[in-house]
């Protein structure tokens, strides 16, 4: 489709483009800064129902932004995740009063990013999209330029950003080499027989074999995508990252990145490499493996929070990775509705950390001690979104689970059940860790915890939908059914 | 008006645990009350359950069938039949005793009865579930608040009893999950549904892997050896209302998985697996015994004493006879009853005395005559004494047993011995010889300790004069079950 007809699709997009010059304008002359997070949130909501109802038969501007239902799902992942950010922001008073307006320009330029990575289907947009959300998760990650943890967050991020992306490029160029396309479901319809590489190409390449360069560059972009879902064994900066980013920025980078970086993996695997299928599966089950195991292990000797909770958004990731390594359609279908319910629990979890953190100016879980006693409220809503991260039903961390082990299951991958079934237990210890602390240990002290409007309209927000999807499970299989309707499933 | 009778046993705890909620803090008796409320509504409910129960069916009845998650075709549904009936009446009546006997909590009162009802909800939906995915749900609900009780309220050493009780039945039930899934992906079409399961016939080494998947899931529930090392830890510290209800009715859930999914849905593996089951069975007899009889503490023997005496009602499912299979259900009622007064006087003694180094205690029948009678009638009924409950259903099994399993039987008699050893050393030390000068001012049992144990006794004299009160019910369903046994296995 050419660029004209494209524009009426990309309203939302054009709207929150928009959006984010006049909250930048504005910075200028408004002194109270919330009413411009407001302002961000509420423009969210209309760019969301600006959406369009239909899709186009083609990609947009010549293919190189895809509207699909795929992306619609990502999309609405992207759009809630900033939204219930923006508004756990405001009450987060870390950030600068100054800079606000700043943080949410950036905040709101990630959706627009981000809406634009869960549609790209060609090597180009993926790295442009990749690059550019993560150019931006750096300066959000050092948003606290002078606390000296943020910094340091922010520099080990951007170091090991560069190189994974580069690894990333290196494995495009070698893709395009041997396939002379960027497309990447051309480049699985070359994939189909290796007979059907165009004799160019072949000459191109000096007929040197381009099976083994498609598969060294599906390896490289798979530890460039990696990365950034801090996959086992690309997970190292994760935590540093997670721990000194201000609290929002956590909470946002465990989750849509994450899910968005999935989104891409999953076009990848499933548009480019269908025929390679076997081996990236069987790849992708110990990847799933490790990153569960490493993520759960290592979390249960943390002492503060976010750190244990950045280890367990690591192991989350292998749960979610989990859905791509049986591939078919229920693999896909636990993979998303995973990462839905996920969404609604990790933040939620962050959220609570926040509202926590905000009163009790720390985050070590010893800060924790009596808190059922301080605030009940807070700590039986923590309580819910780590039984929910546990997989305890009726929540919607449990729906995502079972949906896991099914498709595992189903596809009679034994090491990867079982594994799964361990690591809930483990991860069941160092939740309950938190737990443990809130109810079992007394408080120092006894004053109560008291939080603004929006930071509890954001923690209700994700325990309605804790809640609702545990119980109404129906509500997110039928929307990721819908959103998987034109995707390749071979 | 047909009032869903099975719904409201489950959810009306959950309404008595919001309406908790709602109560502000401090309000101590009013939270009690709405708590007592909801449970005695829950067990005259039960009661009028009993009343309308057909025994002479062997199916399921008072049937709620509705559709829950279209996508996945789970159904909320529910039934009760001759197997789960006795649980459930013993959940409501233990559920009624318990809350009754928590009135002595006065530490966070609000989240201590918001909780205990939450376990009710749990347990009564585990008993009355026909749907695996539903079981499974409030398998899992059970464990929640019980981590709370027992960390919260508990002894000493509650925080690591808690966790232990709680990641050991985790991930038991994480491998149970495993065998829910397969077992519905293995049926055309996919269906969680209990009933409908059993109408088909899986292949042996599918079954055996299933069977493997469901039993660490119940047997660490049970607790069968070697899965019972939560066991001492999570009952010595729970406050005593939790331990009356981890013992008589939370160990419960494990043999009734037995009775309720593995057995008619892998008859063939439970069929193979058999001796395998009666092994572990003597050995947590015997060795449940012995134990118990080593314990210096009142409630650590009690505790162990549930190894031996729940490896009778494994024994009993061991052998497919029908006076084992009767036997084993009704063992596992009476040990309800029989558990649960032992925790419930274990308190008495524990509240008044804040030891349970049964060394420390001697001649305190004097001093608690009442109270001494009740612990000798219990202790009698525990180790056998004919007559009483307890007889009957380990009699019961042993005779079913004995024609297929002639070593297991004699071996297993060696735990009947060991329970009248440990139980007779424990009045010995406890009630008799001379009085420890330091219990001189201990005051007896109290009216309202009185109220929660005399229904038991009822019912501990009542089945041992007169089983026949308790195995009307559940005769024909096991009839059923050893005849659909028996059809899958002789084909």
């Amino acid at each position: 489709m050419n660029a004209v007809d494209s524009l009426f699709f990309i309203r939302s997009e054009i709207f929150l483009a928009a959006v984010i010059f006049v909250v930048l304008i504005l910075d200028f002359f408004i002194q109270q800064k919330r009413w411009l997070g407001w302002l961000s949130v509420l423009s969210i909501l209309i760019a969301f129902f600006l959406s369009p109802s239909f899709y186009p038969d083609s990609g947009l501007f010549f293919n190189y932004y895809t509207l699909d239902p795929f992306g619609f799902f990502f999309k609405t992942i992207a759009y809630l995740t900033i939204g219930l950010t923006l508004l756990a922001s405001l009450a987060y008073e870390k950030i600068p009063q100054k800079q606000a307006g700043e943080f949410y320009v950036l905040l709101l330029t990630m959706a627009l990013l981000l809406t634009f990575m869960g549609g790209a289907t060609n090597l180009l947009m993926i790295f442009l999209t990749i690059e550019s959300v993560s150019l931006t998760s750096y300066l959000l990650t050092g948003f606290q330029k002078f606390d000296k943890r943020s910094s340091e967050a922010s520099l080990k991020y951007v170091l090991f950003g560069a190189v994974s992306s580069a690894v990333m490029l290196f494995g495009m160029s070698l893709l395009f080499g041997a396939s002379g396309t960027i497309e990447l479901s051309q480049i699985g319809e070359l994939l189909k027989s290796s007979a059907s590489i165009p004799q160019n190409v072949l000459t191109q390449t000096g007929g040197a074999n381009t099976h083994g360069m498609i598969l060294m560059g599906m390896l490289f972009l798979m530890a460039g995508i990696g990365f950034k879902i801090s996959m086992v064994p690309f997970h190292m900066w994760a935590p540093d990252v997670y721990q000194g980013a201000p609290t929002p920025v956590t909470a946002f980078l465990t989750v849509a990145p994450k899910a968005l970086g999935v989104a891409v993996m999953a076009r990848v695997l499933f548009f480019a490499f269908p025929d390679l299928v076997h081996k990236w599966a069987f790849l992708m089950t110990w990847i799933s493996i490790a990153t569960m195991t490493i993520g759960n292990v290592i979390a249960i000797s943390q002492s503060d929070i976010k750190r244990l909770l950045a280890y367990s958004s690591i192991a989350q990731a292998g749960y979610i990775l989990a859905g791509l390594a049986t591939p078919g359609e229920l693999g896909l279908q636990a993979t998303l509705i995973y990462i839905a319910a996920y969404l609604l629990t990790n933040l939620g979890a962050f959220f609570t950390v926040i509202a926590i953190e905000r009163n009790l100016e720390s985050n070590e879980l010893e800060a924790y001690n009596g808190l059922s006693v301080r605030n009940p409220l807070l700590a039986l809503v923590l309580t819910i979104f780590l039984l929910s991260l546990a997989g305890i039903p009726p929540l919607a961390g449990f729906i995502g689970k079972i949906y896991i082990f099914s498709s595992a299951i189903k596809a009679h991958s034994i090491p990867l059940a079982l594994s799964i079934a361990l690591n809930s237990a483990v991860a069941a210890y160092y939740y309950f860790n938190v737990v443990k602390a809130m109810y079992l240990a007394p408080p120092k002290v006894k004053e109560p915890l008291t939080n603004p409007f929006p930071i509890k309209l954001a923690i209700g927000t994700m325990l309605f939908g804790t809640f609702l999807i545990g119980l109404w499970p129906s509500l997110i299989i039928q929307a990721v059914v819908k959103s998987l309707a034109n995707f390749p499933i071979f | 008006m047909h009032l869903p009778i099975l719904s409201c046993l489950v959810f009306l705890p959950l309404v008595g645990m919001i309406l908790i909620m709602l109560v502000p803090r401090g309000r101590d008796n009013l939270i009690r009350g709405i708590a007592t409320i909801a449970t005695a509504l829950v067990l005259g409910l039960t009661i009028k359950l009993l009343a309308a129960f057909d025994q002479t069916q062997s199916g399921m009845q008072f049937v709620e069938h509705a559709q829950w998650i279209r996508e996945l075709n789970v159904f909320y549904h529910l039934g009760v039949d001759g197997i789960s009936i006795l649980m459930i009446f013993a959940t409501a009546l233990l559920g009624f005793l318990a809350c009754v006997a928590s009135f002595g909590i006065t530490e966070r009162t609000k989240e201590y009865f918001a909780l205990y009802l939450l376990l009710e909800t749990g347990m009564m939906g585990t008993f009355l579930s026909l749907d695996l995915f539903l079981f499974y749900i409030f398998w899992e609900v059970v464990l929640v608040p019980m981590y709370f009780l027992i960390g919260v309220w508990g002894g000493p050493r509650k925080e690591y009893a808690a966790i232990k009780f709680f990641l050991y039945t985790l991930a038991g039930s994480m491998f149970m999950l495993i065998g829910i899934l397969a077992l519905y992906f293995n049926h055309t079409p996919h269906t969680f549904d209990m009933i409908e399961l059993t109408k088909n016939s899986f292949a042996l080494y599918f079954q055996q892997l299933v069977f493997l998947a469901l039993f660490f899931g119940f047997a660490i529930k049970v607790p069968i050896f070697p899965f019972h090392t939560w066991l001492p830890d999570a009952h010595v510290e729970a406050p005593t209302p939790i331990s009356v209800l981890l013992a008589g009715v939370l160990l419960k859930m494990g043999t009734y998985g037995f009775f309720r999914i593995s057995y008619p849905i892998l008859p063939q593996a439970a069929h193979w697996f058999g001796p395998y089951m009666g092994v572990l069975a003597v050995i947590g007899i015997v060795y449940g015994g012995f134990v118990a009889f080593a314990q210096k503490d009142f409630k650590k023997m009690v505790a162990y004493s549930s190894v031996s005496h729940m490896g009778f009602v494994l024994l009993g499912l061991a052998v497919f006879t029908p006076a084992a299979m009767n036997g084993a259900l009704l063992q596992m009622f009476n040990h309800a009853m029989i558990t649960g007064g032992l925790f419930l006087l274990v308190g008495v003694l524990y509240d008044r005395a804040h030891t349970r180094e049964m060394d420390a205690f001697g001649g305190v029948w004097s001093k608690m005559p009442v109270y001494g009678s009740i612990l000798i009638f219990i202790s009698l009924a525990s180790l056998g004494l004919p007559g009483l409950s307890g007889f009957v259903s380990e009699f019961m099994v042993l005779m079913g047993s004995y024609p297929v399993y002639r070593w297991m039987t004699i071996a297993s008699c060696i735990g009947i011995l060991l329970a009248a050893a440990y139980l007779l050393y424990m009045i010995q030390r406890v009630l008799l010889g001379p009085l420890n000068p330091k219990w001189s001012r201990l005051p007896d049992i109290n009216k309202r300790e009185i109220f929660t144990l005399v229904p038991l006794m009822i019912f501990i004299l009542a089945v041992g004069v007169y089983p026949k009160i308790a195995l009307q019910y559940i005769g024909p369903s096991i009839e059923h079950l050893l005849h659909l046994l028996a059809g899958k296995i002789a084909a």
